[in-house]
């Protein structure tokens, strides 16, 4: 089979979201959150305990602050304040032979725990599932919630694992030999979604 | 039968031949035309009197899996050696005639050089008492030289006793100058690494403590000294005043002396563990400078073969000790002729003319001229190679130039006109 | 970060930063937690290799790495092969044959984990050999200083007592020094070693002097045995000169803090009442070690170095 020659790599990376599309991305999961746990959408076990049940934990290093925003978003369109959490997965991870150890990230949970509380992991980019099922782990270790939901920015597909998210901000059809990167103003300085060849991660 | 070398420059002055005839130098002359003589041709090659180790350990017998006469007589061929002194510290140990006419016969059948056994001073190396130092001397071995050498002859009062007694066999003490107490447990040079490395220290002052002692004993009743392995600037001090005062004292200094120095301890090899340490970069100029002006007398190779699994461990276990036979000659082109330190002449004094005097040899040491024994080297000194353990004629590997380049190869010995080494192999 | 740790100078400013960061960060993640045990080392085997008895040391590592879910096999010279005369290579290469990732070993003779490293593929941790290091205690007592203290760099550090024959004064003052403290060495002459001018430290033959200026005061075994090689004259001479008693510690400042390796002889070097005291780090020190005992194994084998 004759190989296409490689494309030109000329062009930058596309923004397939840019920072106004990343805001608006984000607030309409605000809504989601608080339609599903408060609204009384007649889901029944969501609602339970209305948004003071609710906590919001993200996974470092771009889930932390996405958390903190949508708690925030979530605070400001209920009128109630949203407890916010991050757990670092890096010691859980399957693939540190593969990859090598890296810095630890900060653990830290609402001050009465999780225990019998709605918890949504907040990521940025769904992907394999391996970060997820180690954020799963974690959170065995660290409490019993009464239900752990998913909450992601970008969806792009190629799941290893049978997890899915409950709340998504974009899904982005990928090939495997993309790279979606996410960068946030906390952490980059800027708020885009950017799509470039060649995988990294 | 006779040999014609042709080409060669002896001392490595003016080209020559030199003919070889019934064990003896018979000519040496330019285009000597001898009809019927196997010629060598030596052409680019550096003539030198066939070298004499007052310090060589053979281990045999007792520790024949580390090494023996036979295989210690091969390294030294190859290192140019015509004569070595096997040291006492065998097992069992050579304080009886009995031992030492058994290592001495064990050398003449090697028939590679002249195996001279060194005497134990005091029985079993014990510091105790007297060995039967008169039968050693009369016995077929005819020992002239005396040491405890692993061992100081500690006790000053016994120390002069020994002095004073090998006077009447026209023998030498070689005293391996090192004072017990302040080296109990001691693994390396005592300064900065040791500190740094928690290895117990190994004082210069050690060492120089009983030179001066020993100097001045030596002075007193009148006998002649000889300082083993002088590792230290201070000691090349001593000997400097010893001898300006007209005290019998010799002095010798091993290759490793003159070359490696405490760095070596960094990763903790036991190689390069011995016994006196490597000492600092001023001592090893220090004893250079003391070789090149006569201070110390003769490069000695305390050749100390140790068996892997004495070496292959924690330092602390390891035994103290490195060849030295096969690269002597080298280390000493390194560090003393091709920094100038030394010419050719000097060379042949220090390792063969005056080792031989200390001992008391006949037949060798002596220069090369017409009528003299045929106990000569011929060595290349532009030849460059990388020593590898493995390719050692000793039977151990504990070679602490492993890897080094260094200048100069043997390229022939002949022992009485016979070739022990031709082409850089040994001829049995 | 290099493949093993056999001594302080093995980890630059930054290697040293992160492993107290990492077990800082670890620290928390099992604070007020039930199940204290990470998957993160599953299926990996730390071999416990000691050679010289010493409980406390050990038990750390092995909680370290069963924390961390590694397996661990504790293999003392006692009662094995070794006490039949099997050399340390041929123990080493034992080990290796049964798929040990990391050997944790402790030796008398100073320099031996060095000589390990060479032998095998795994990771070295050096848990004290000879005279030489013991760098874990030295990660631990930075850890402890920089949590007591919240800083190390210009933090006054004096190491009090034997000097000459401790491993852990060694990987202190490389360590402290790497991290930005300032050492001072505190003995008699006959306990610093000849060459100690060149270390990165200053040095004291007076305790009262060092006192009022450190931040600081870490108290090192003395063994009474010392006396008998003419060390000191007699422990009561070396209690007045160099123990820590509650009078000196009236003339440290308010913050300062006192340390000790342990196990400690209560007397001579360290009053009871100093030691149990709130300025004490003692037992701090215990749990300390296990944090960053976790946090070097999980540097070390976690993986490739990105």
């Amino acid at each position: 089979m004759a190989r296409q020659p490689e494309p030109a790599r000329s062009d930058p990376p596309s923004a397939v979201l840019s920072a106004a599309d990343v805001t608006r991305v984000v607030d309409r999961m605000a809504h989601q959150l608080i339609e599903k746990c408060a609204g009384g959408g007649g889901a029944g076990d969501e609602a339970a305990g209305g948004l003071a049940d609710l906590v919001l934990v993200g996974i470092p290093t771009r889930g932390a602050p996405l958390a903190r925003r949508l708690a925030a978003r979530v605070a400001a369109f209920s009128g109630s304040p949203v407890d916010v959490g991050t757990v670092d997965i890096t010691l859980y991870r399957d693939d540190l032979r593969l990859r090598g150890v890296r810095a630890l990230e900060e653990t830290v949970l609402p001050e009465d725990g999780i225990d019998g509380r709605l918890v949504v992991l907040v990521d940025d980019v769904l992907y394999s599932g391996r970060s997820v099922r180690a954020a799963l782990d974690a959170l065995r270790d660290l409490g019993r919630p009464r239900a752990v939901q998913l909450a992601v920015l970008v969806d792009r597909g190629h799941r290893e694992l049978p997890i899915r998210a409950d709340y998504v901000g974009k899904n982005l059809p990928t090939a495997r030999s993309q790279s979606v990167r996410v960068r946030l103003a906390e952490t980059d300085g800027v708020d885009e979604v950017l799509v470039t060849e060649g995988e990294d991660r | 039968m006779s040999v014609l070398i042709t080409g060669a420059r002896p001392y490595g002055e003016t080209a020559a031949d030199i003919l070889v005839e019934d064990g003896r130098i018979a000519a040496i002359g330019e285009s000597l035309p001898v009809p019927g003589a196997d010629v060598v041709d030596a052409a680019g090659l550096v003539a030198l009197p066939g070298l004499v180790d007052l310090h060589t350990h053979l281990r045999e017998p007792g520790r024949e899996d580390a090494e023996t006469v036979e295989t210690g007589s091969r390294a030294a061929a190859l290192g140019g050696y015509t004569a070595v002194h096997a040291m006492a510290n065998t097992d069992p140990v050579a304080d009886t005639a009995g031992v030492v006419e058994q290592v001495w016969r064990l050398g003449q059948q090697a028939g590679l050089v002249d195996v001279v056994p060194v005497g134990a001073v005091t029985v079993g190396l014990a510091g105790e008492r007297l060995a039967e130092l008169g039968a050693m001397a009369d016995s077929a071995a005819r020992v002239r030289v005396f040491s405890d050498d692993g061992h100081c002859v500690a006790d000053p009062a016994l120390m002069r006793r020994a002095l004073e007694y090998v006077k009447a066999l026209d023998g030498v003490v070689a005293q391996h100058a090192e004072e017990p107490r302040l080296t109990v447990g001691a693994q390396m040079h005592e300064g900065d690494r040791s500190a740094r490395l928690g290895l117990t220290g190994w004082p210069a002052a050690a060492e120089e403590a009983i030179i001066a002692r020993d100097v001045l004993l030596a002075d007193h009743v009148g006998a002649r000294l000889h300082v083993c392995h002088v590792s230290t600037a201070g000691s090349v001090e001593i000997l400097r005043w010893a001898k300006s005062r007209g005290v019998q004292v010799t002095a010798e200094v091993t290759p490793h002396h003159l070359l490696l120095t405490d760095e070596c301890a960094e990763g903790y090899d036991p190689v390069f563990k011995v016994n006196p340490p490597l000492r600092t970069d001023p001592d090893v100029q220090a004893v250079r400078v003391g070789l090149a002006e006569g201070v110390i007398d003769a490069v000695a190779t305390d050749h100390a073969p140790h068996a892997v699994e004495d070496k292959e461990t924690e330092w602390a276990s390891a035994r103290p000790g490195m060849l030295g036979l096969e690269q002597a000659l080298s280390v000493v082109v390194a560090t003393m002729v091709e920094t100038g330190l030394l010419d050719w002449r000097g060379v042949a004094d220090r390792m063969s003319a005056r080792p031989a005097a200390i001992g008391r040899l006949d037949g060798h040491g002596r220069p090369l001229a017409p009528g003299e024994p045929a106990n000569l080297l011929l060595l290349d000194p532009g030849a460059r190679a990388v020593v590898d353990p493995a390719a050692l004629a000793s039977r151990s590997r504990n070679s602490p130039y492993a890897g080094r380049e260094l200048p100069g190869r043997v390229v022939a010995t002949y022992l009485r006109g016979v070739p022990t080494v031709l082409d850089g192999k040994a001829q049995r | 970060m290099k493949r093993h740790l056999l001594e302080a100078a093995d980890l630059d400013r930054a290697d040293a930063t992160l492993v107290l960061d990492t077990a800082a960060q670890i620290d928390q993640a099992l604070a007020g937690r039930e199940v204290k045990k990470l998957p993160t080392l599953r299926g990996r085997t730390v071999v416990n290799l000691f050679y010289e008895d010493s409980t406390r040391t050990r038990i750390s590592f092995e909680l370290a790495a069963k924390r961390l879910s590694a397996d661990v096999l504790n293999f003392s010279a006692k009662g094995s092969s070794v006490s039949k005369g099997e050399s340390l290579k041929d123990t080493a290469l034992t080990l290796e044959a049964m798929g040990s990732d990391a050997i944790v070993v402790r030796h008398s003779a100073s320099g031996a984990p060095h000589r390990l490293a060479n032998w095998v593929r795994g990771s070295v941790v050096n848990a004290g050999d000879g005279t030489h290091e013991h760098p874990t205690q030295a990660l631990l007592d930075a850890y402890t200083i920089r949590h007591r203290l919240g800083r190390l760099e210009g933090v006054r550090v004096a190491v009090v007592g034997d000097v000459l024959h401790s491993r852990v004064a060694r990987s202190n003052v490389r360590l402290l020094h790497t991290l930005g403290a300032e050492v001072t060495l505190v003995a008699p002459p006959t306990l610093l070693p000849v060459g100690v001018g060149s270390w990165p430290a200053e040095v004291s033959y007076d305790l009262d002097a060092v006192l009022p200026k450190a931040d600081v005061v870490m108290m090192l075994r003395v063994q009474a045995e010392r006396m008998n090689a003419s060390y000191f004259p007699s422990a009561r001479e070396y209690s007045r000169r160099y123990g820590l008693d509650a009078r000196r510690v009236g003339a440290l400042g308010d913050d300062a803090i006192v340390m000790h390796p342990g196990p400690m002889i209560r007397g001579m070097e360290i009053a009871a009442e100093v030691a149990d005291s709130v300025r004490s780090t003692i037992v701090e020190q215990v749990g300390n070690g296990v944090s960053v005992r976790m946090a070097v194994l999980y540097l070390l084998l976690g993986g490739a170095p990105q």
